[in-house]
């Protein structure tokens, strides 16, 4: 019976914060990608050649964690196959916020756009942690002659 | 030194290939943290811990990686390509790798 009833005391916890905080961090993560629409993100591994830029590797990542309820909702729909919609969002959210990162890095040191963005995802296991790691990196190309001042970052590569 | 994942730089030529560098590093957290992430594990919601641990494990394999591309002579590696794996428990492996090669202007 105690088992039972921390069973559901977790489960109510990881629904109701888990809810609480995706729906927090979706707000935050929309008001930014609109923010950062000026700086686009593109796959091409082609930079446009006319203009000479200054380029920097820039790199955003994101360890995010399921919850509770998450966990259990997806080992149950694991029984019965199909769409898992749960790790579909969180994913997702992973994947947004790295590219934000990223763009923020870019951001920083001036940069117009970036190229040739590459994704990756790795699972991490700690222990019995459920935790997905999302890395988004590419090349930042800043135009010429713009005195920003590029502020110290996440990954000091530009020496 | 020039970082980069593009293959071909306007403006710039390359004029020597000094072959494929690379840097890893593996990481792990103490088993404070790592308790603390599994109590995180319930609500959900993003683990910075872990986010900086990798994030101090990239810079360094990055840097592994530039000090080597600097031993063989080069002033840019470009095409770098990350990538990472759980090798155990509780530890991460962050590898860096790309081509180093001497780069002038025009």
């Amino acid at each position: 019976m105690d088992n039972l009833l921390i069973f559901i005391g977790l489960l109510m916890c990881g629904w109701f914060f888990g809810r609480r905080a995706e729906k927090k961090h979706y707000k935050s993560i929309i008001e930014r990608e609109h923010k950062f629409n000026a700086i686009p993100a593109i796959a091409s591994r082609f930079p446009p050649a006319d203009t000479v830029y200054d380029q920097k590797l820039v790199a955003g990542s994101t360890v995010v964690s399921s919850d509770y309820f998450k966990s259990i909702t997806a080992a149950m729909i694991n029984i019965f196959g199909g769409e898992v919609k749960p790790y579909e969002a969180l994913i997702d959210r992973a994947r947004r916020e790295s590219i934000l990162r990223m763009k923020l890095q870019a951001k920083n040191a001036g940069a117009d756009m970036v190229f040739n963005i590459k994704m990756e995802t790795s699972a991490i296991s700690a222990g019995k942690i459920g935790a997905i790691e999302v890395l988004a990196y590419g090349t930042a190309l800043i135009p010429p002659n713009t005195n920003t001042v590029i502020e110290a970052d996440n990954l000091n590569v530009a020496t | 030194m020039l970082l980069s994942n593009l293959e071909i730089l306007p403006g710039k030529q390359v004029v020597k290939h000094l072959g494929l560098v690379q840097g890893s590093s593996v990481r792990s957290k103490h088993a404070g943290r790592d308790f603390l992430s599994g109590i995180k594990n319930i609500f959900g919601g993003e683990l910075t811990a872990y986010t900086e641990l990798l994030q101090d494990s990239r810079e360094q394999a990055t840097e592994r990686m530039t000090a080597q591309a600097k031993s063989v002579g080069a002033n840019a590696v470009l095409n770098i390509r990350f990538s990472t794996s759980s090798i155990a428990a509780g530890a991460a492996e962050i590898y860096v790798y790309g081509t180093a090669v001497e780069l002038v202007d025009g």
